[in-house]
């Protein structure tokens, strides 16, 4: 990472004298275009590596959180990661024993438990005798499907409710914010439910239970998405509604535009931003599981196995999925960061 | 309305070069706008509220009509009642409201989509606001072209570039590029008109387009928008400020309360106002005043209350006075920032001043020249890079802030924005009472504390003229007036030696502006509180000063005695600047 980092602004500077007594004085306003090109080529290197960085201490952060809990648990460390149920060998106990150094002091412990995570090497998990980097990967991939299946139902949702409606008055917006408020209210796995009972159950359009293919996708991602877009609708219709206020909007129809266009074109953008905070808190919470939507569709995901490793005090898998968290939410926050740049010029500066 | 409008469009230069060619009188040039009885309601919590209360005018080509008003008065309504986009909750009704020649009552919104911005041009006030944000000045500009499909896709780029360099905006490719926050207030104003005229239209509606600008930005929007009416374009001006108007107007309508109480030809108006209320408006204006006299007609009661606060006081002042040391002495000041780019800005350069007990200095200058860094240094917000600041005969500027704590007191300011400058959410009571700070009487001791507390609040609130009734009103709730009343009350809270006003009346209508500056003249006058006054009005300047400084690029190019400096200028600056004052009068 940082040799990388290092090397483009070097490389970038070495190109500009090259290239100047090359340059006529005709040719010196692409010159200086060039020069700028380049800047920004390097600019945008350090941006990259300033937020890679930033990820990489949150979960440095978090590696070394998840490793004191480890030590701050009264009992044998050995006894601990076996979880109670598991009647192992003593040749096991002591192969465990060794592989962590548990007799050495806990600096070198430390120290080797990150040398292992930066190795992607995350421990065993004893009890289901799988590497926990295998049983995440397995599981990461349904929740993830699940999740931005959710956020994308939910933005649409949410866009289409708030552009119709913001700023009008009338029914319709009465019945959306109706809407939004049952949706909000409504518990996410009694939803599950429901829509259970109407579509598979009754309707028999989707399947009930499972994880291939897309049909099973479609009821557990309702379920996640409706409250999500109802939150996500009451925060944009509010932020358009301030937007709406503003001077530019006018202008906007003084020229032509019709209502619609006047939120889709300007309005929208400006509501962007508290969008972007919110979805992508959001997400985070999505990609770390969701237990009870996983539960009520049987569909595996990260959701269950933490589920079921904190009831089996599977202390391996809890460690690796704690990093997961993490490392999901920390990417999160930096893309929603650098989406505001790019929705708001006003952010681009320093 | 399809049908008609490209019929219509070529006829218009031949039409107007015609008519000014034959000379014929005003009258005769075709009517583009004609509005009789028009009244805008919107309904309220009690009760509905006349907006416009029964107006009538006409706008002709190359013709410009201007409503003068205070803020409130129901100008902007009416104007926007032209394009159909008074609101969505008014309701508006008229006997006749044309625009060339189609009836726009009832019309539908489709129809009306397709007259604004393609016939009719709306301009407004702070383009920094009225231009979107968030997208660049080439995409705004380019909007009505592309709504009314007026140029292909292909040629949009070109047009907006031509569109861009009318409007007066140098370098006008790169200007595209970029967004409105990058622009200075003149340029933006340019590229907003520049929006407003994509669609060729035959009638620009201009609502304070020059609000909030520097004299000089003033003058050439102005010159812009008097261009356009000689090419044969209807314009419609709404201004608070006479001074403004009188350079471009033909006819003039004062408004007032939703009904137009005076309107007639530009020059009779000026030169012979008919109504009380146009002659306070133009009695309002600083620049024709001398200093001293006062500039609105209220009665100097707070000069009367401001001198038994002064003379409860006792003589403390007096003392203070005759040591004769300067009160503030500012030597060779300077101050750079870091900009964008990554080179330096020379804000604040080499600037030296000296300020006596009681005395007024005004500072005069553009945006931009360093004025407000400046009054930071002044204030011991800002650290200068070089020279020093000294206050009271102690040094201000290069000390700790526990040393300048003690002092602070003696040192307050009025800025330009008290809406931004209080808590929004704090009452009246508290705004103020909190400067009284946790002093000899103002302990927080329960309820006697805070009853001697409010009393005090309200004695304060007296001084500038203001009912006790407004304690427990929040920003919000008051007039801009009001607020500026409140901030000068703060002021005095702590007995300051010096007042630091940036800007104190630029947001206010005229006739507001000249009531807060008597207010401010009463309080130096009685209270001998020395002032520190930054504008970039030369006639408020003039107003409130003994002695003027004008400041351009960080620099003070002339210092003098007031009067001086206005009637015999010696900097090429300053002639530029009185050069761009308007002058409602004599330039009739």
């Amino acid at each position: 990472m940082t040799s990388e980092t290092t090397a483009v602004p070097p490389a970038g500077s070495t190109a500009a004298p090259a290239a100047a007594p090359a340059a006529g004085a005709a040719t010196a306003a692409g010159d200086q275009a060039g020069r700028i090109a380049r800047r920004g080529a390097a600019r945008l290197a350090r941006a990259v590596a300033a937020r890679v960085a930033a990820v990489a201490v949150v979960l440095f952060g978090a590696a070394t959180v998840a490793f004191a809990g480890l030590q701050a648990l009264p009992g044998d460390p050995v006894a601990t990661l076996l979880g109670p149920q598991t009647t192992a060998s003593p040749a096991v106990r002591e192969q465990i024993r060794d592989e962590y150094g548990f007799d050495r002091p806990v600096v070198v412990q430390y120290v080797d438990y990150l040398d292992d995570l930066v190795h992607l090497r995350l421990g065993e998990s004893y009890q289901l005798r799988r590497p926990v980097w295998d049983l995440i990967a397995d599981q990461f991939g349904p929740t993830a499907q699940l999740a931005f299946a959710a956020l994308g139902l939910a933005l649409v949702l949410s866009v289409t409710a708030a552009v119709l409606t913001a700023g009008r008055r009338g029914v319709l917006r009465s019945a959306a914010r109706a809407w939004e408020l049952a949706a909000v209210s409504v518990p996410g796995f009694w939803l599950g439910i429901a829509l259970l009972t109407v579509f598979s159950f009754h309707l028999r359009w989707f399947p009930v239970a499972g994880s291939g293919g897309a049909g099973t996708l479609v009821l557990p991602a309702v379920t996640l998405a409706l409250p999500v877009s109802a939150v996500l609708a009451q925060v944009l219709r509010e932020s358009m509604e301030a937007a709406l206020d503003e001077p530019f909007a006018l202008s906007a129809r003084a020229r032509g535009l019709s209502r619609t266009a006047v939120r889709i074109r300007h309005v929208l953008r400006h509501a962007a931003l508290p969008l972007a905070t919110l979805s992508g808190w959001l997400t985070g919470t999505l990609l770390g599981g969701t237990v009870l939507v996983e539960k009520v569709f049987a569909r595996p995901g990260v959701g269950a196995l933490t589920l079921q490793a904190v009831e089996t005090k599977d202390m391996p898998v809890v460690m690796g999925v704690v990093l997961l968290a993490a490392l999901c939410f920390a990417v999160i926050s930096q893309l929603v960061d650098v989406l505001y740049r790019v929705a708001d010029p006003r952010l681009r500066k320093g | 309305m399809t049908s008609d409008s490209p019929a219509a469009a070529p006829a218009l230069p031949a039409e107007a070069a015609a008519a000014r060619g034959a000379g014929t009188a005003d009258a005769e040039r075709a009517v583009l706008v004609r509005v009789e009885d028009l009244h805008v309601t919107f309904p309220g919590r009690r009760g509905s509220v006349d907006a416009v209360r029964g107006v009538s005018l006409t706008v002709r080509r190359g013709e410009c009509l201007a409503i003068v008003g205070e803020s409130g008065s129901g100008k902007s309504v009416t104007a926007r009642s032209l394009v159909g986009l008074a609101g969505d909750r008014a309701s508006v009704r008229a006997r006749t409201l044309e625009f060339g020649g189609t009836d726009l009552a009832g019309l539908s919104e489709s129809r009306w989509r397709r007259l604004r911005g393609r016939r009719i041009g709306l301009v407004l006030q702070d383009a920094l606001v009225s231009l979107d944000p968030l997208r660049t000045v080439g995409a705004e500009v380019a909007e009505p072209l592309r709504v009314h499909g007026l140029v292909p896709r292909s040629g949009t780029r070109g047009r907006v570039l031509e569109l861009l360099g009318d409007a007066g905006i140098p370098d006008p490719a790169r200007r595209a590029r970029q967004h409105p926050h990058e622009l200075s207030g003149g340029l933006r104003q340019r590229a907003l008109i520049a929006s407003a005229l994509a669609g060729g239209p035959e009638l620009l509606i201009a609502d304070e387009p020059t609000t909030a600008l520097d004299v000089t930005v003033e003058a050439r929007i102005l010159g812009l928008l008097g261009r356009l009416r000689d090419e044969g374009t209807g314009l419609l001006l709404i201004s608070h400020d006479l001074s403004v108007v009188a350079r471009l107007a033909d006819r003039i309508a004062v408004m007032k309360d939703g009904v137009f109480v005076e309107s007639g030809d530009a020059a009779q108006v000026l030169a012979d106002p008919g109504h009380p209320y146009t002659r306070a408006l133009l009695a309002a204006v600083p620049a024709l005043h001398a200093k001293g006299t006062r500039l609105s007609g209220t009665s100097a009661g707070s000069a009367k209350a401001l001198r038994a606060y002064a003379a409860a006081r006792g003589d403390a002042r007096a003392a203070a006075e005759a040591s004769g040391a300067p009160l503030l002495s500012v030597e060779a000041v300077a101050k750079r920032f870091r900009s964008p780019d990554g080179g330096w800005h020379q804000a604040v350069d080499e600037v030296s001043f000296t300020l006596a007990e009681g005395e007024a200095l005004g500072v005069v200058g553009e945006s931009g020249s360093g004025k407000t860094t400046m009054a930071r240094m002044v204030l011991g917000l800002t650290e200068p890079d070089a020279g020093r600041v000294v206050f009271g005969g102690r040094p201000w500027s290069g000390v700790g802030e526990r040393e300048r704590r003690p002092l602070r007191r003696r040192i307050q300011a009025v800025q330009q924005d008290p809406l931004g400058s209080f808590d929004p959410r704090h009452p009246v009571r508290r705004i103020v009472g909190e400067a009284l700070g946790r002093g000899s009487d103002g302990e927080r001791v329960g309820l006697a504390g805070r009853r001697s507390r409010d009393a005090r609040v309200a004695e304060l609130l007296d001084l500038v003229g203001l009912p006790k009734a407004l304690l427990t009103r929040r920003p919000r709730e008051l007039s801009g007036g009001q607020r500026q009343r409140v901030a000068i009350a703060r002021a005095l809270a702590t007995g300051p030696d010096l007042i630091v006003c940036d800007e104190p009346v630029s947001a206010l209508d005229v006739s507001v502006q000249a009531q807060v500056l008597d207010l401010l003249a009463d309080v130096r006058a009685e209270l001998g509180v020395a002032l520190l006054f930054i504008s970039h009005d030369l006639g408020v300047i003039r107003h409130v000063s003994d002695r003027v400084a004008v400041m351009k690029d960080g620099r003070i190019v002339e210092t003098g005695d007031g009067e001086a400096v206005f009637t015999a200028p010696r900097a090429a600056y300053t002639r530029e600047l009185l050069a761009a004052i308007p002058q409602p009068v004599s330039a009739v």
